[in-house]
C-alpha cells in the first residue's frame, strides 16, 4: 500500500469514523450515505483520487440488512492507488446523494443503477432509465427479480418448486 | 414509444420550445454510429446546439445472465461484450476471477497473453481507423485496413478455432497451447505489417481534406477528461500518459520495452496520431512476447480450480473426480469482491467480481470504457456541425456492446 493512500485511510477513519476492510491488496472504506460526498470531496481534492473509474451496486436481498450496497472505484493517477467505496443503502425507498457535483461522470453510472436496482440519486440532473426501454417495470439486477427460465426438478425439490411456480389466472 | 415534448424540456435548450432550434432524431440505424447508438440532436441549421445520446439498444443483460452461470461458463460470455476486444474482455474476467481465488498462472500463459491482447489490440484500432476514415470520406483506407485485420483473424482462428468469439483464455491460463505454425505466421504478419501503417499513414497523415476534418475538432483539455473519467488513447492525446500495461503492470507487462504515445493538443488528429504510433507500439511489444516466449505448462495445475487434461482421466481416479466436480458443480469462491482492470483498446476496462462462497458469481459489473467515454460527446459535439459530429463518434472509438451489455 503506497502512502497517500494509507494516509487517506487513516485520514478517513479518524474524520469520520468509517471501517476499512482489505481483500488481496485491494482496500476499501464502507460508509452511510450522508458521508458520501464530503469523503469523495475530500478523496478527490486532498488526496488526489481524480477519476471515478466505476460505479455499481450489489443486492444483498433477502439475507442481509441494509439490502443495497452502492460500490465506487476511485483511481488515482497521480499516486498511481484505487481504492472502493461501499455505501450502504437499505431497501425502503433506497436512496443516496448524487456525485455528478464531484465527479460529472456519475452522471450515466447513476442512471444505471437506477435501471438497474432502483436506487434513487437525489441532486442527479436527469435520473432517466438508460439501458432498459422507458417504459420497463421493474429493476432487473436485483435479486428478487425473476430471471424467467424453468428450474430444473429433481425428485427431492420437486414439490418447492412446483410450489413457485407462477399459476395460470383463473 | 412516444416520448413528449414535455420530457424532453430539460435537455434542450428554450428555442427549442419555440421552434427556433431543430430537434432531429440521428440513428440508431444511422451507417455512421458504429452500432446502434442513437443521438437526438438540436440543431441550429447545420450547427449542433445539444446532443443528447441514447443508448441501450443492444443491451443483453449479460451481467444478470452470469450470475446465474458457473464461474467457468459465464466465461463464454465475456467475449460479446466488446465485439472488437473479445480476448480482452475475457482476460479482465479471468484475471478477476484469479484474483479472487488466488490462482496461479504459468510464465507461458502469462506471454501467450500479452501476444494474444496486443494482436487483438491492433485488429480493433485496425477497424476503429477503417470505420474513421470511411466516416471521413476515405474509402480505400476502410479497405487496406480490413485485408490486414482478416490476417489477424485467421490467426485468432488458429489458435482458438474461432474468428472472434473464441473464449481462449480461461482461469489459470489459457485454453490450449499454441500451434507450431503460430510462431512464422505471426512474424511474417509483424514484418509486413509497419509497412502496412506507413501504407495508411501515407493516405492520410498529410492529407489536407482529412487535416481539415479532424484538427481542433473537439478539443478536449486534460483537465475535462480526468472529470469525466476518460482513458485510454483519448486521455493520451490530451497529454496525460496514463496506460495500465505501464502503471500498474499485469501479464508481464513490464517485461516489454514500449512507449505510451501521447500528444498535447486534445484534438481528433491528436487522437489519430496517437492511435497510429500505439499501433507501432503494439507491434513492439507482440515482437520481444515473441522473442522471450517462455516454455512450460500454458495452465494453472490447480486441479481446485482447472480441469486435469484428458489424457490423465483414464488412469488417474482423483483426476476423473476433478473433472467430475469442475464440471458439475464448478469450483467455489470465496465472500469477498475483487476489482480488476486491463488496458483494453478504448481504456481502462475493469472488471468488479464479488463471489458468496458458491460457484456462481454473485454480482459482476463491467466498468467498459466506452460507456465512460461516450459521455463526453456532447461536450466534444457542442458548437460543431453535424458533418463533424460524425468525426466525433469515430474518434471517441466507441463500441456499443461494450456500452450496453
Amino acid at each position: 500500500m503506497n502512502e497517500s493512500l494509507s494516509s487517506a485511510i487513516q485520514t478517513f477513519q479518524e474524520e469520520f469514523g468509517l471501517s476499512s476492510s482489505e481483500f488481496r491488496g485491494q482496500y476499501s472504506l464502507t460508509l452511510s450515505g450522508d458521508k458520501l460526498l464530503p469523503v469523495c470531496q475530500g478523496l478527490r481534492d486532498r488526496f488526489g483520487f481524480e477519476i471515478l473509474a466505476g460505479q455499481t451496486a450489489v443486492d444483498y436481498w433477502p439475507q442481509q440488512d441494509p439490502r443495497f450496497h452502492v460500490v465506487y472505484q476511485l483511481r488515482s493517477l497521480q499516486h498511481n492507488s484505487r481504492l472502493s467505496l461501499r455505501a450502504l443503502v437499505p431497501g425502503m425507498q433506497p436512496s443516496l446523494p448524487s456525485l455528478t457535483s464531484v465527479y460529472p461522470n456519475a452522471d450515466w453510472h447513476e442512471r444505471e443503477v437506477w435501471d438497474m436496482f432502483g436506487i434513487h440519486f437525489e441532486g442527479h440532473p436527469d435520473l432517466r432509465r438508460i439501458l432498459m426501454p422507458a417504459d420497463w417495470e421493474g429493476h432487473p439486477l436485483r435479486k428478487d427479480y425473476p430471471l424467467g427460465y424453468e428450474e430444473v426438478q429433481f425428485s427431492f425439490n420437486k414439490e418447492e418448486i412446483a410450489a413457485r411456480k407462477p399459476k395460470p389466472a383463473v | 414509444m412516444e416520448v413528449s415534448l414535455d420530457e424532453l424540456k430539460h435537455m434542450v435548450s428554450d428555442r427549442a420550445l419555440t421552434g427556433d432550434t431543430v430537434l432531429l432524431n440521428m440513428g440508431p440505424q444511422h451507417p455512421s454510429t458504429h452500432g446502434v447508438l442513437r443521438l437526438l440532436l438540436e440543431l441550429d441549421g447545420e450547427v449542433v446546439i445539444n446532443c443528447i445520446p441514447d443508448v441501450g439498444f443492444l443491451h443483453t443483460g449479460i451481467e444478470k445472465n452470469m450470475e446465474a452461470k458457473t464461474y467457468d461458463k459465464a466465461a463464454v460470455m465475456t467475449d460479446r461484450l466488446d465485439y472488437l476486444n473479445n480476448l480482452g474482455n475475457n482476460l479482465a474476467y479471468c484475471m478477476a476471477i484469479e484474483k479472487l481465488v488466488d490462482l496461479d498462472v504459468p510464465p507461458r500463459a502469462q506471454a501467450i497473453r500479452v501476444v494474444m491482447t496486443e494482436l487483438e489490440r491492433l485488429s480493433s484500432h485496425l477497424v476503429w481507423l477503417a470505420t474513421h476514415a470511411l466516416d471521413l470520406a476515405a474509402m480505400s483506407v476502410f479497405l487496406y485496413c480490413f485485408r490486414e485485420r482478416e490476417r489477424i483473424l485467421d490467426i485468432k482462428e488458429m489458435v482458438g478455432g474461432q474468428r472472434m468469439m473464441t473464449t481462449y483464455f480461461r482461469p489459470g491460463g489459457v485454453w490450449r497451447d499454441l500451434p507450431e505454425e503460430f510462431f512464422p505466421t505471426v512474424r511474417g504478419f509483424l514484418d509486413d505489417f509497419p509497412r502496412r501503417i506507413d501504407e495508411y499513414e501515407a493516405l492520410l497523415t498529410r492529407n489536407p481534406i482529412f487535416i481539415d476534418r479532424t484538427r481542433n475538432i473537439g478539443v478536449l483539455s486534460v483537465e475535462t477528461a480526468l472529470q469525466w473519467g476518460v482513458t485510454g488513447p483519448i486521455l493520451r492525446a490530451s497529454g496525460l500518459g496514463a496506460d495500465l500495461r505501464k502503471d500498474q503492470p499485469y501479464c508481464g507487462y513490464e517485461q516489454y520495452d514500449f512507449e505510451v504515445p501521447t500528444h498535447t493538443d486534445g484534438d481528433t488528429y491528436a487522437r489519430y496520431l496517437v492511435r497510429m504510433e500505439e499501433l507501432r507500439q503494439t507491434v513492439r511489444i507482440i515482437r520481444q512476447a515473441l522473442d522471450k516466449m517462455p516454455s512450460g505448462p500454458v495452465r494453472s495445475n490447480n486441479r481446485k480450480f482447472v480441469p486435469p487434461p484428458r489424457s490423465e482421466l483414464a488412469h488417474s481416479m482423483e483426476a476423473v473426480i476433478h473433472h467430475f466436480k469442475l464440471w458439475t458443480e464448478g469450483f467455489n469462491a470465496p465472500a469477498a469482491s475483487v476489482y480488476s482492470a486491463v488496458e483494453s483498446p478504448r481504456g481502462e476496462l475493469g472488471v468488479f467480481l464479488e463471489g458468496d462462497g458458491g460457484p456462481k458469481p454473485y454480482r459482476v459489473y463491467w466498468r467498459t470504457p466506452s460507456l465512460v467515454n461516450l459521455q463526453i460527446l456532447p461536450l466534444l459535439a457542442k458548437g460543431h456541425l453535424v458533418a463533424d459530429l460524425v468525426a466525433l463518434i469515430g474518434t471517441i472509438d466507441v463500441v456499443l456492446g461494450d456500452v450496453d451489455r
